[in-house]
């Protein structure tokens, strides 16, 4: 047992931070510091900074452009990238479809959208929510009809992340009726450009516009846009899920967000004095920050058990993450709204033009505030997690 | 970076659970209880001739030359059998105080009996209003031509009425609270002026409360320096609190399985309990503590080497804060489960509960360590 990172690890890390503290666009960088959305340029471009330099896909097998990096590097890559803060890639290609197709797609699948998905020329999003299936997922309706040399696509999506900047969807379509609900459904690509897509924004409480709703009209795709086999769709959904067990606590994240509070609690004063001389706040700080170093080291464990086992059998460990993960990242974003105190209220007077440094870190506050609620309901709410865990782990 | 045992930690783990496997199911404990001093001392010496009396010793002092990770396999298999052998205050903290500051010669005469289980001791450390601070001490050591006499009272000393040896803090110098000024001494438990009011503590172990009173003892008693031993108290007191981490986490383990298998046995309205949403979820929560408190053990075993002794005492604090948080919420929901039965003294449950809940108020509970880790400017 030996928790000391390797000089090569840590030469590694210093070695990313540099890279992005040369690369990583200043002012995309203070917008993820102040938790502002980023336009989709700003979004590609850096991506695109990211694939140049040969880390954008870094997980993927070597043949379709990954680093060959150790589980550890990969842990290190992904804790400095979200605590410098800079953009995660694109997780509905890097990390969802890309993986599917080079796992279950044929030759020409891979050949066709790997390195588009790689340097972001298509934005993908996420078919697989739809009003009346959420934590039921297998329960859905949207249907895919084998029509000649085509798949005729009727239905409607939501939660659709990002569908605004959307080139490319793929969709979990139920391609046999009669089946057992699992064992109905495919695994479809198209595009989103196709007749009869129509996007429909959803605006969340905190104001933003990251949610759709994504309506299918008789669409038509060509049949070679099958990933996989027919009615194997779930195992693939599984497969997708299941990848990226460990970036889900999003550790990194939450880091960069403590630093802030334990920064901005010696600015803004309570009683005459900066907040973080108050006692209770800083033991409230000081619990989070303990949470925080058990998340990290139960993600260690789960890092390091990958590395020497494989990613085959899921760490018993690894469904903590997600729960703990959420629920830190929200306890996070509810201690910037106590250092905040009555600033909290005024919505985003300034703007975002950086003109009023001494007020724009307060803008956004609230609102990550209240659009962390998701992060304990998206990617399997955390009820649904304590299900896995129940019967996966304790077998109840 | 590792977190799997290597081959001989491995053997370790195996010979320590099969030991209490075969010796330490719950009806033997309760007949161990009993026993004079409310321990076996067949155990004990069975724990001796498995060597495990002597892991963390140097080879030079007749030991095995464990190290951290070898106490907390030990303590987690203690804490899993619920075991009342005083493992604790012999080997982690007397024999802590020997590894880190004896002499040659205080090796020599104390170290063998502790590895071959015919000699215990015990820390006589809290005071009546001390409290958590190792520093507030108000038994006084006075030097008397080369030795020292003793003066003052001990509380809840935990092998204090079994111990052969006691290891006293006393002040040599300064006030109360004063973090300078502090000696550590072995004081024979047969010494003259050494008084003892024994009794079963609410976890089934024993300890006493022990009045010094114009005890004295020779110049070889010293543990350290006589007039600035804080650090080291502090040194073997963190190593306490890991052992204890580790306990904490055998205890929950077993606290979980010994739940989980209650509810999927136990049916009300026609099925078992356990394929109840609710209960499936508390359930799950639990082992959410559990692993976060393994992890956090973990943590604080590794930070035992830590070179800097303040990120060392700051990474066990926040270890301590975990466990603390993981073991409540784990042991009381444990007995909630079981419901009425769990209210019992029948119940092993309870039992589990019951020490976990004196972990809590060992050496620290959750706020005081909790305000430690705050003051020292938090974890990032």
């Amino acid at each position: 047992m030996d928790l000391a990172f390797t000089k090569e690890e840590q030469a590694f890390r210093e070695e990313v931070r540099q890279f992005f503290r040369d690369n990583v666009p200043p002012d995309t960088r203070r917008k993820m510091v102040e938790g502002r959305h980023l336009s989709k340029d700003e979004m590609v471009n850096w991506w695109r900074i990211l694939n140049k330099k040969g880390w954008g896909v870094s997980h993927w097998p070597k043949q379709y452009g990954g680093t060959g990096w150790t589980s550890v590097q990969h842990y290190i890559f992904n804790e400095e990238l979200q605590s410098y803060p800079a953009p995660q890639p694109l997780a509905f290609g890097v990390s969802m479809v890309g993986p599917v197709i080079y796992t279950f797609g044929n030759e020409e699948q891979k050949k066709k959208y790997l390195p588009r998905i790689a340097n972001v020329d298509d934005w993908w999003c996420q078919g697989f929510s739809e009003p009346g299936s959420g934590s039921d997922l297998a329960s859905l309706k949207t249907k895919a009809e084998r029509r000649g040399d085509k798949w005729i696509i009727n239905g409607q999506k939501t939660w659709t992340t990002l569908a605004q900047h959307a080139d490319m969807i793929f969709c979990l379509c139920r391609t046999d009726n009669n089946a057992k609900k699992q064992m109905g459904i495919s695994f479809i690509v198209f595009s989103m450009k196709s007749k009869g897509v129509t996007v429909r924004p959803i605006q969340t409480i905190d104001g933003g516009h990251e949610v759709n709703e994504v309506f299918f009209d008789d669409v038509e795709v060509p049949i070679e846009n099958l990933i996989g086999e027919e009615n194997k769709g779930w195992d693939y959904a599984k497969f997708l899920l299941g990848n990226e067990r460990t970036g889900i606590a999003r550790v990194g994240v939450s880091k960069e967000r403590l630093r802030r509070i334990r920064d901005l609690a010696g600015k803004v004063e309570a009683g005459g004095k900066p907040i973080i001389q108050d006692a209770a706040f800083r033991e409230k700080l000081a619990a989070c920050e303990i949470e925080l170093k058990a998340l990290e080291l139960t993600q260690l464990r789960v890092v390091a058990d990958e590395g020497k086992h494989g990613k085959g059998k899921p760490n018993p460990a690894s469904s903590v993450l997600k729960i703990k993960g959420s629920e830190i990242q929200q306890t996070t974003t509810e201690l910037l709204m106590e250092v905040i105190g009555p600033f909290a209220a005024p919505y985003d007077v300034h703007g975002d033009d950086g003109s009023n440094e001494a007020m724009d870190w307060t803008a956004q506050i609230a609102p990550s505030y209240f659009n962390n609620r998701k992060v304990s309901i998206y990617g399997g709410s955390n009820e649904i997690q304590r299900n896995i865990i129940a019967k996966a782990v304790l077998g109840l | 970076m590792d977190f799997d045992l290597n081959e001989e930690q491995r053997l370790l783990k195996e010979s320590i659970d099969g030991l209490l496997t075969d010796s330490y199911d719950f009806e033997q404990r309760k007949k161990y209880m009993k026993e004079k001093g409310g321990w076996s001392k067949a155990v004990w010496l069975k724990l001796a001739e498995q060597g495990l009396l002597g892991l963390p010793f140097s080879e030079a002092d007749g030991g095995f030359g464990g190290g951290g990770v070898e106490t907390m396999i030990v303590m987690e298999a203690l804490g899993k059998a619920l075991v009342l052998e005083p493992y604790l205050a012999t080997v982690v903290i007397g024999g802590g105080f020997l590894r880190h500051a004896g002499s040659d010669a205080q090796k020599a005469a104390y170290i063998p009996g502790i590895i071959d289980g015919s000699k215990t001791l015990a820390f006589a450390q809290l005071e009546k209003n001390s409290r958590y601070d190792l520093f507030d001490v108000s038994t006084t050591a006075k030097k008397k031509g080369d030795g020292w006499v003793i003066d003052g009272e001990k509380f809840v000393v935990l092998n204090g009425e079994n111990a052969d040896t006691l290891v006293v803090t006393a002040r040599t110098k300064g006030d109360r609270r004063d973090s300078s000024g502090i000696g550590v001494f072995l004081v024979p438990a047969n010494a003259k002026g050494v008084t003892k009011k024994s009794y079963p503590t609410q976890d089934g172990l024993h300890a006493a409360d022990i009045t010094f009173t114009g005890v004295e003892v020779g110049s070889d008693a010293v543990i350290g320096n006589p007039e600035d031993s804080l650090a080291l108290i502090e040194r073997v007191v963190d190593e306490a609190r890991v052992a204890l981490c580790a306990e904490a986490v055998g205890l929950m383990d077993e606290s979980l399985k010994t739940t989980v298998e209650y509810i999927k046995t136990r049916k009300q309205f026609g099925v078992a309990i356990g394929s109840f949403q609710s209960l499936q979820h508390r359930a799950s929560d639990m082992f959410v503590a559990a692993e976060q408190a393994r992890s956090m053990s973990m943590f604080a075993t590794m930070a035992n080497d830590f070179e800097n002794a303040k990120e060392r005492s700051n990474a066990i604090a926040a270890a301590k804060v975990q466990i603390g948080k993981s073991l409540k919420f784990v042991g009381q929901q444990a007995i909630q489960l079981h419901g009425g039965i769990g209210m019992t003294m029948e119940a092993k449950i309870g039992h589990y509960f019951k020490r976990l809940t004196m972990i809590e108020n060992s050496f620290g509970d959750t706020d005081y360590h909790q305000r430690r880790v705050a003051d020292a400017g938090g974890l990032i």
